[in-house]
């Protein structure tokens, strides 16, 4: 990589860290870079310290770095609480501090002497990051009055102006200090979040229903969908409660449309019941499951794959579920709709465990593929039908299934022990005959599950094994290892429930990569393939991991 | 022409032989017949308890789903596919109690669908323990030294918040009973109608004692009083009325009006996959070049 820089821009809530982080971020973007930016915030509205992290590089580089090249500190604590993480040759672009690597930028008095307002402070900030990292000043003015755009001239002219003063006084202290130079590229990307890709991703599958309570960090899929409800033709409810939230999209989904909810481990718990209905009644239905650090409240915006064992257990009694966990935005959008294509086929709930770090940063994406998303529905046709039983049943488990509407069939559903016609039962031998049904369809499913992805195994001594939104970091910790000698692979799960047919070869050692205390799916990969574990490397405050992390505690524990 | 025969449900039935139930269920099919409603056009929600049993007993669509919830799943099917005629069958226990935040809110959205709750004040498939409506004082399976805490007054509760259809009936009633029914069901908006109905096996009153204390609300009684509907609403003891406590003129807007007015109209079933067109705009608004403002402004310092 010729490019590949880490910024940080540090401050307390409510002083512009994100707004500053995003304009650059598209500036680099729109300039032709891959760009890579997360947050890391504390859960309050104003005070406290919070940072937003980019990096910027010429090829793609989707995952986070925890050392610094550039830190620009909007107050003193912040400063103090992230200049470790500035790497000793780094810049750092603060308001007071003077020294050799400092590029001093009094943003609060530029602000008040010159443009009246301190509020215009973190535009001069960001106009100083642009000129510290060699961009063009144009570019970053251009995306500026892009994000005023509703405003009044008046105020997009001074944050212009505040922006062209930052920019100004950094790149006269830049000269010989500053290495950086990103000149516009002819490159065009998309930088989209994780949540934006699941909205997307299901819009696209052919959803028409969402119902969500609002929960940090999946709160995003319901906005987005919201805003677009009318055109995308998806109706969206914020429901009083996980409960109501799952039974109506239960509901949509029984009247015959694609439904879904979305939420985090606390509204998930109180979704459970829901889960295990949709299994009974053999419902189809897409949960997303935005995983943050726990137990209760915990950390509500850190991210953390701790749920993974309760989702692939959520709800009482035995049904077939599907658990996906996509790796970023591009499987995101895809994971999506399959999760709905095969919620549907099988008639059966499906979980898309996300996490913080995936819904909340934006990532670069080349190419979403669209051309390979294919919905496909498997509603029963009415002609063939007489004599309609919904439970019908079958050698695959699966059911003809029809909406209440559709034909002059009736459609009876029950969460009670039912017969095929769904009518309650106590008859226990048609119990038994209606649980190996349901399970039946398990066999089927399992089918449909795609291998990990295997990356560098061919020679491989030692293989790190992860599942999730961590691939791009464990992908990157693999090929710094293969630089430095080692003989690393990698094998990464994105589809976790069922477990995919999949043999681990002889001979490495294998080592898990989790975000979390106990290494769950170390004991899922244990039950299933009876696979042995050499070591792992597990992360659990509340930061996503990076490939610095993976070798620093895979190399010296 | 739809006839009572079309409702005949082959499910066995299984309430206690005598129970007021059998009233209801008897109400609600002579109100279908009445609306010549055929059985495909009929869906049916219920949550678990005796009452809820009812939907396996009435031949049409139904979704019999988990206790309590009878009402978020049905009011996602009323915006789902309009046409059907949804009606919820539940239980005070059902509906009042596990369900209680759904009762609530229900109101608030309104949608197109009538509220039917067997209130036997007790919980009868549990075998009588307390409900939210069982009276203050009455001895139970389990509140052997009485009940302690007042009642619910859900009537008086659906009236406050402006439910546009209130309606009390009894199950020993059917002619009044189904005469409720076809107004609730043609009722556009939530019609809430209460069916008091004597548990003959586990309620601290007998059908006489209810028989000798309920009475029709007046003809010269005026539904689009509020307060004084919320008043009636709470007579309770040595009288207690039925009918139409609460109807209002204007109704407020129907859940999923706006979304039919300014997106897509009929059955949302109706609609095909998206366009890969559409959805290529869509993501366009994501390509840096284009982009607007607008990131992931929400989940910031939110718990
Ligand atoms: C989550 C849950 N909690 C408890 C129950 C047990 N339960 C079933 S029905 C019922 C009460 C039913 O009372 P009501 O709604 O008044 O109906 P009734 O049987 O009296 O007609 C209870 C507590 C359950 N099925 N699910
Ligand atoms: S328990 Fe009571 S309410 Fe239930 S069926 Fe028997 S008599 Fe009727």
């Amino acid at each position: 990589m010729m490019v590949d820089v880490t910024i940080v821009i540090a401050g307390a809530a409510g002083q512009g860290v994100q707004t500053i982080g995003y304009v650059l971020a598209r500036t680099a973007s729109g300039a032709g870079y891959n760009v890579f930016a997360w947050q890391e915030y504390e859960s309050r509205v104003r005070g406290g310290c919070n940072s937003y992290r980019m990096r910027i590089s010429d090829t793609p580089a989707n995952s986070p770095l925890s050392r610094a090249d550039i830190l620009v500190a909007l107050n003193a604590e912040s400063q103090r609480k992230y200049r470790p993480l500035l790497k000793p040759e780094g810049i750092l672009i603060d308001e007071h501090e003077t020294g050799e690597r400092v590029i001093t930028v009094p943003f609060a008095r530029i602000a008040t002497d010159d443009f009246g307002k301190k509020l215009f402070a973190n535009t001069v900030a960001a106009g100083a990051l642009a000129a510290v990292l060699g961009l063009e000043l144009e570019a970053l003015t251009a995306v500026i009055a892009d994000e005023f755009a509703g405003k009044s001239s008046e105020v997009v002219d001074t944050n212009r102006a505040a922006a062209a003063a930052g920019y100004s006084s950094a790149k006269r202290s830049c000269e010989g200090v500053c290495a950086w130079t990103l000149p516009g590229r002819a490159q065009t990307h998309y930088l989209v979040t994780g949540n934006e890709a699941l909205a997307l991703g299901a819009a696209a599958a052919g959803c028409r229903f969402i119902a969500a309570y609002p929960m940090t960090p999946s709160t995003g899929i319901i906005t987005l969908l919201s805003k677009h409800k009318e055109r995308l033709q998806i109706f969206t409810e914020q429901a009083e409660d996980e409960i109501a939230a799952i039974n109506m999209a239960i509901g949509a989904s029984y009247a015959g449309v694609r439904a879904m909810t979305a939420t985090s481990g606390g509204g998930f718990s109180l979704m459970t019941e829901g889960i295990s209905l949709a299994g009974m009644t053999e419902t189809p239905i897409v949960i997303v499951l935005g995983q943050r650090p726990a137990p209760a409240t915990g950390l509500p915006t850190r991210t953390e794959q701790a749920d993974l064992l309760f989702a692939v257990n959520a709800g009482h009694g035995e049904f077939p579920r599907l658990v996906f966990a996509p790796a970023d935005p591009r499987d995101a959008f895809h994971k999506i709709a399959r999760a709905f294509n095969l919620a549907e086929k099988y008639q059966t709930p499906a979980i898309v465990l996300s996490d913080q770090f995936l819904a909340d940063a934006n990532f670069t994406v080349d190419d979403f593929e669209l051309e390979n998303l294919k919905p496909e529905r498997f509603l029963a046709t009415t002609t063939e039908l007489t004599d309609y039983r919904r439970y019908l049943l079958t050698e695959t488990g699966i059911s003809p299934r029809l909406f209440p509407g559709q034909s002059e069939q009736l459609v009876c559903c029950d969460s009670d022990e039912h017969d095929e016609y769904g009518h309650i039962t106590e008859d226990l031998t048609l119990r038994k005959r209606m649980v190996e049904k349901r399970l039946r369809k398990l066999e089927g499913l399992r089918d449909e599950i795609q291998p990990p992805e295997e990356y560098r195994i061919r020679e491989a001594e030692d293989v790190l094994v992860g599942w999730g939104s961590s691939r791009n970091a464990v992908l990157e910790a693999v090929d710094r290892l293969n630089d430095q000698g080692n003989a690393i692979g990698m094998v990464h799960f994105t589809e976790l429930w069922p477990l995919p047919r999949f043999t681990f070869t002889d001979g490495p050692r294998y080592h898990l990569i989790e975000s979390n205390a106990t290494a769950q799916f170390g004991r899922m990969l244990r039950s299933e393939y009876g696979l042995p574990v050499s070591s792992t490397v597990t992360r659990y405050d509340g930061l996503p991991l990076d490939h610095e992390y993976i070798m620093e505690v895979w190399q010296h524990g | 022409m739809v006839e009572l025969d079309d409702y005949q449900s082959d499910a066995e039935n299984q309430w206690c032989p005598g129970c007021p139930n059998f009233g209801i269920l008897k109400a609600m099919k002579n109100a279908l017949v009445a609306l010549a409603k055929r059985p495909d056009e009929i869906c049916l929600v219920s949550g678990i308890g005796q009452a809820a049993k009812l939907p396996h007993y009435l031949r049409c669509n139904f979704f019999n789903g988990l206790h309590g919830r009878a009402l978020p799943v049905a009011t996602a099917i009323s915006v789902v596919s309009p046409q059907l005629t949804t009606i919820v069958v539940t239980g005070d226990g059902d509906c009042y109690g596990e369900g209680g935040n759904h009762f609530l809110h229900t109101f608030r959205r309104n949608p197109n669908l009538t509220l039917i709750v067997h209130n036997n004040q007790t919980y009868g498939l549990t075998k009588g323990q307390a409900s939210p409506t069982t009276d203050s004082g009455e001895k139970t399976r389990l509140q052997f030294e009485g009940v302690t805490i007042s009642p619910l007054q859900p009537l008086a509760l659906a009236i406050l918040h402006d439910c546009p259809f209130v309606a009390r009936g009894f199950a020993g009633d059917i002619t009044h009973l189904t005469e409720l029914f076809v107004a609730a069901i043609q009722f556009r908006g939530l019609a809430y109608v209460d069916v008091i109905q004597p548990c003959i096996t586990w309620g601290t009153h007998s059908v006489s004692w209810y028989r000798d204390r309920i009475y029709r609300l007046p003809q010269d009684y005026d539904p689009h009083d509020k307060y004084a509907a919320m008043k009636k609403a709470t007579e309770w003891g040595d009288r207690i009325p039925t009918g139409v406590f609460y109807q209002m003129d204007e109704p407020p807007q129907l859940f999923g009006e706006y979304f039919r007015a300014n997106s897509y109209e009929g059955a949302l079933t109706a609609l095909k996959f998206p366009s890969r067109g559409a959805i290529a705009e869509l993501l366009g608004q994501f390509k840096t070049a284009k982009q607007r403002g607008e990131m992931d402004r929400q989940g910031r310092g939110v718990v």
